[in-house]
């Protein structure tokens, strides 16, 4: 890939990217470690987020082609399928999270994939565990704490800023970014303000992401657009673009809480505004889609997406992420049928 | 961004290699069902006529074979002449009773075809990508859905056909001859139509592609299709055209290549014979700096490599706005880095193989020469077949190429795209009509305005606003210009399979003709010379004193003005006892070529004029003529020496209508078709541009109102030539024009021979149809010459109608041949989720 600093009219605002910038170089990237490189933005360039332009039934017939051109078979499948596994944010959200079910979640993370199917496919060695571990806040701490204690090296990912609505005041929201990191999450899954994203202020919503960028520190800023709440993608089109450009290391489709969550559209609209962004900066940043992911066809789908509009580079989990609880499951499934050629019943795979 | 897999690296297929390399692996279909039918036959396959299996002895066979392997898939036989009439007396016999059908009981048969193609669509779909080398998703995404869709759409039109097309009745058999590209499909596009409508049909498919059409012949017997109604025979192109000259096929429906359409139209000139060709094209993809330019490039995957390019409709023009230029190609040459090229039954390829060899020679002979012109060859692909059996091309792009090269100017039918830059929305139109072609276009902008003023502009019968290639069956297609007449789908497409309920199918017998001496001596009917004949007496008498009558003579009546004719000679127009009754102008070919100018230069303001403001002209002729009622009676009475009272009935049917054709100004536009398109595909009924019409010699004022009148109203602008014997009444009307404010050369009347204008009328570049009512040779002669360049013809073969009919003298019939159908998607939605 080659980067195009010429590409386009445009310049792009920040002076001193060209220092700041840390290409990935790291090609051996393993599969339980955390994101490997930065994105350290630029200054926000209303021009270029004004001038996008997305035809909606144009990118339909995109996403619809993508799903029926790409599909990969048998062993093919299993590969890619451990590759999602290595993908996924291992979630669970909800107000009746304890540690009883954190717990069993972090150790299904550590484990996703039963040992004897591994095994069959001689993947017993390559350290497949899922990407991260994705809770709430107030989680955030007994995660950590399990991981260590199973011996995972995985991150805990949490989400922050008044998630999943983000209708707080900015100093409660900064500070839960810095308490979740400050409990160990090396990831904050952040919300955009979607009052300022609507209104038109991107420049607020700029702002707002770039002080949550602050406020991570080390850890690494994933930004969730809440797609399903920009009514056009257009606008989700520009929210990538804004995100980016203020720093964050990967753009998220949505809560998982919207009323339409990751749908292939908008990951085809999200792609292209990253390498947009990756083809005037340099910089590269990671995707998410998060919310309705359930089946392993949709895994390999989103899988077959990343490589086809931003390349290969995209499919590792320093790159790619899928947010999901359920998916596992079904993964988990197709895999036993590969090796076995029986279909699972539910009870034979752990649950998470 | 380039892919970074591909041919390049060798990577494992272990679980573990895969996990790294993140390959696509084989993801076939089984063709062991298609295999299963082909065994069943022994792979030996004959005509399919009268509903059975018909192998007639001692005929030379074919070895169809699938594209991408080289499997031969099953012998058929080449046809030899008496299996045409085997086939046409079939149909023939068939058509007496399917004809006569209830409309209902027709439509339960397509219905039921739907229904049992349906229950076979796997089959199908398999079969038609081994055949064809068409990837196997695009057979089942879009080649037999679409062919599905059809069956049922058109038992909608078998059950509407009386209320519907009233005033319409079948034609007879059809003989169908259709392409390998999309060999169902395409035949679908015949058949459906032709069957509503009441017609049957012999087909010859392709000779690359045969069996699924042999296929579908079993499927419709299997679904209770009376015998004889659809019958297939195969053979080479030879026995096409046998099939096409039979005296007993009344329809020639040909979808194919330019060149072959010609030598059909030739082929079946002056024989009666209706005839639509759905031709070659090299259509625009028009991408404006005002488009989503990402989207665009997919739009460019779908126009041009899309079943190979071998698309009557590809996109293989890409003219994209100087400003996006060099951006718009950088996104589109890493797009094309991820397409695969693979094996047909692969479920994971963008493209399969050629159809044949000869089709890759041509192919890289186009690219060879475009690369010593200099141009620059782009091609790559994610993956490429690594065997030699079949017949892959890499998908194409050509830049730094003009409109002078070939490549630019010819129909390559591959996946071979030439990109040109332009710089404003007028010169992007100029430039997407600046071939012979115009069958699709497509317009690239998020703007509304720009789109449908682009849409409109560019002279294609699909234009596709942000996206290309998209089709249904409640929408006509077909061209405009060399890409032929005629449209497959939609109400519009109807009118190929029916005919006027009043008319029989035309037999006119006129041996040879001499195309190059026909009409072609200048003042030969009647010598333009003094001595013969002087203009009768006209004096008067004024105050007691005879004053000598002033001159009478016409001049020709072009941009509307009067013109002395180019060749300065003027011949008489004699009355009923020989009495010279006036001078009217010889035109010649120069005359032609004026008018023909004066009629381009009016023709586009005319076209644009609100529908409005066309019909007040228009009923401002009826007032003017009705003022000069008395006088235009008496013309006619001298010209025709026909009785005052019938004279008058003339003049009074001529104002009735031109009232009707007045009325019809702003009120057959188009219509919003009912397509799967979500958004909005519009029928618009385009002017055809410049008519050259040749006018009855009988009614010499109401054949002249009643052609002109409905080319005048829809848009067009027009060369009559009046009656031949009787001019002087068109020549008297040219003060009613002057006098409604029709504006100069909408109208322009040429006098003298009729068929020597004719010849030059027919023969020139620039005109879009030709409209002759006179001899048989004359209508043979047309049609015949319009193969030059397509231009639609409308003739009588020699046999008068009756004009003071209104079924015969006005009616759809006339405003069927005043337009063509173009039909323009707009694909809707911005709402999302919330």
């Amino acid at each position: 890939m080659v980067v195009r600093r010429d590409f386009g009219s445009r310049k792009i605002g920040g002076a001193s990217l060209a220092q700041t910038g840390a290409p990935c170089t790291d090609k051996n990237l393993s599969y339980s470690t955390v994101m490997a490189c930065r994105n350290p933005g630029v200054e926000l360039d209303l021009g270029w987020v004004q001038s996008t332009r997305v035809n909606q039934p144009a990118t339909i017939r995109r996403a619809q082609y993508l799903s029926t051109t790409r599909t990969v078979k048998k062993k093919w499948q299993a590969s890619w399928l451990l590759r999602a596994v290595t993908c996924i944010d291992l979630t669970t959200l909800s107000g009746d999270d304890t540690p009883a079910n954190v717990q069993r979640l972090c150790y299904k993370a550590y484990h996703p994939v039963r040992d004897d199917l591994l095994k069959a496919v001689n993947m017993q060695d390559k350290g497949i565990t899922t990407g991260a571990v994705c809770v709430y806040p107030a989680r955030v701490k007994e995660a950590v704490k399990y991981l260590k204690q199973a011996g995972a090296n995985i991150p805990v990912a949490s989400v922050a800023t008044g998630f999943p609505s983000g209708q707080y005041p900015l100093s409660t929201r900064l500070q839960e970014v810095r308490d979740a990191v400050l409990q160990g999450a090396s990831e904050i899954d952040i919300v955009i303000s979607r009052t300022q994203a609507l209104s038109g202020d991107w420049q607020g919503v700029y702002d707002e992401v770039k002080a949550f960028r602050e406020a991570c520190g080390e850890a690494h800023l994933k930004t969730i657009l809440a797609t399903g709440e920009l009514g056009s993608l257009t606008n989700v089109y520009k929210a990538s673009l804004v995100a980016m450009m203020a720093g964050s290391d990967f753009i998220k489709t949505s809560t998982g809480k919207e009323g339409v969550n990751a749908i292939l559209p908008v990951g085809v609209v999200m792609c292209r505004a990253i390498r947009d962004y990756y083809q005037r900066t340099g910089y590269k940043v990671g995707f998410k889609p998060a919310g309705g992911i359930r089946s392993a066809k949709d895994a390999c789908t989103w899988l077959a997406l990343m490589k086809e509009e931003l390349g290969d580079e995209w499919t590792h989990p320093s790159m790619f992420r899928i947010g999901a609880s359920g998916l596992l499951t079904d993964i988990e499934r197709q895999l036993y049928h590969h090796v076995y050629g029986r279909y699972a019943a539910a009870h034979q795979l752990p649950m998470s | 961004m380039a892919a970074t897999t591909g041919n390049v690296r060798a990577s494992g297929d272990s679980v573990p290699e895969i996990f790294e390399s993140m390959d696509y692996g084989p993801a076939p279909e089984s063709p062991d069902v298609v295999r299963a039918w082909l065994d069943k036959y022994d792979r030996s396959f004959g005509h399919f006529i009268n509903g059975k299996w018909v192998k007639p002895e001692g005929r030379k066979t074919y070895q169809t074979k699938c594209p991408s392997t080289g499997e031969v898939l099953a012998t058929t036989i080449q046809g030899e002449d008496e299996d045409v009439d085997l086939a046409v007396a079939a149909a023939r016999k068939a058509f007496e009773s399917w004809s006569t059908l209830p409309c209902h009981v027709r439509a339960r048969y397509l219905y039921s075809i739907a229904r049992n193609m349906q229950k076979h669509q796997r089959i199908l779909t398999v079969m038609e990508s081994l055949d064809n080398g068409k990837p196997f998703r695009e057979s089942r995404d879009a080649d037999i859905p679409l062919v599905v869709r059809h069956f049922y759409h058109h038992a909608g039109w078998a059950q509407l056909m009386d209320t519907e097309m009233k005033g319409w009745k079948p034609i007879g058999v059809v003989g169908a001859i259709v392409p390998w590209n999309f060999p169902l499909m395409l035949l679908t596009w015949k058949v459906c139509p032709a069957l509503a409508m009441g017609n049957t049909v012999v087909l010859k498919p392709a000779t690359y592609t045969r069996m699924s059409a042999l296929m579908l012949a079993e499927i419709c017997a299997e679904a209770g299709l009376p015998p004889g109604v659809f019958n297939v025979v195969t053979g080479n192109g030879r026995f096409g055209s046998k099939l096409a000259c039979h005296p007993d096929v009344d329809k020639v429906g040909f979808t194919g290549s330019t060149e072959v359409g010609q030598l059909l139209r030739r082929a079946v000139a002056g024989t009666g014979k209706k005839l639509s060709l759905e031709l070659g094209g090299k259509s625009p993809f028009v991408v404006f700096d005002s488009a989503d330019l990402d989207s665009a490039v997919e739009g460019v995957v779908d126009a041009i490599w899309f079943n190979q390019g071998q698309v009557c409709s590809a996109g293989s023009r890409l003219l994209v706005q100087e400003s996006v230029f060099n951006p718009f190609i950088t996104k589109l040459k890493a797009r094309m880095s991820h397409l695969r090229v693979g094996d047909n039954l692969d479920k994971c390829i963008d493209m399969g193989a050629l159809v044949d060899e000869t089709q890759m020679k041509t192919i890289k002979e186009y690219v060879e020469e475009a690369r010593k012109e200099g141009a620059e060859v782009h091609q790559v692909s994610a993956s490429f077949p690594k065997h030699d059996k079949g017949f892959f091309y890499p998908p194409t792009l050509i830049t730094n190429v003009q409109t002078v090269s070939r490549v630019v100017r010819e129909e390559i039918f591959g996946p071979v795209l030439v990109a040109l830059p332009f710089r404003t929305a007028k010169e992007a139109i100029a430039l997407g009509n600046n071939t012979n072609y115009g069958l699709g276009a497509s317009v690239w902008t998020e703007s509304i305005p720009l789109g449908l003023e682009a849409a409109v502009s560019l002279k294609a019968g699909a234009v596709w606003v942000n996206c290309h290639n998209m089709f249904d069956a409640a929408a006509g297609f077909g061209g405009y210009k060399e890409s032929g007449y005629g449209r497959d789908g939609g109400k519009e497409g109807l009118y190929e399979y029916a005919k006027p309920s009043w008319q029989d199918r035309p037999r006119p017998n006129c041996g040879e003709i001499n195309y190059t001496t026909f009409a072609a001596k200048y003042g030969a009917t009647v010598p333009p010379i003094p001595g013969s004949g002087t203009v009768g007496d006209k004096s008067l008498t004024s105050d007691g004193a005879i004053l000598p009558g002033i001159d009478r003579t016409y001049k020709l009546y072009y941009g509307g003005g009067q013109k002395r004719p180019d060749g300065q000679y003027s011949r008489p127009v004699t009355g009923q006892e020989g009495r010279v009754l006036a001078l009217v102008g010889e035109a010649n070919r120069k005359d032609v070529r004026n008018a023909v100018e004066a009629a381009h230069k009016a023709a586009p303001g005319w076209g644009k004029r609100a529908a409005h403001n066309r019909a007040q002209i228009v009923y401002y002729m009826a007032e003017n003529l009705e003022i000069r009622r008395q006088e235009f009676t008496q013309q006619l009475q001298l010209m025709t020496g026909r009785s005052e009272e019938d004279c008058r009935r003339e003049v009074d049917l001529a104002v009735q209508r031109l009232f009707y054709w007045g009325a019809y100004c702003d009120k057959y536009g188009g219509t919003v078709q009912e397509t799967t398109l979500y958004g909005v595909t519009a029928k618009i009924h385009e002017p055809m541009g410049v008519i050259g019409i040749a006018c009855p010699e009988e009614y010499p004022l109401l054949g002249f109102v009643s052609l002109f009148a409905p080319a005048v109203v829809r848009g067009n602008a027009m060369i009559v030539v009046p009656s031949q014997k009787h001019p002087l009444s068109a020549l008297d009307f040219y003060q009613v024009f002057d006098t409604s404010d029709l504006p100069g050369g909408v109208v322009n009347i040429l006098t003298g021979d009729r068929d020597h204008i004719t010849k030059y009328l027919v023969e020139h570049q620039d005109i879009q149809a030709m409209w002759y009512f006179g001899s048989a040779e004359g209508s043979k002669f047309v049609e015949w010459t319009s193969a030059e360049n397509l231009k639609r013809t409308w003739v009588d073969y020699g046999i008068a109608r009756d004009w003071t009919d209104p079924q015969q003298g006005q009616g759809e019939e006339f405003l069927y041949q005043a337009t063509q159908a173009k039909n323009i998607w707009l694909p809707m939605g911005d709402i999302f989720a919330n």
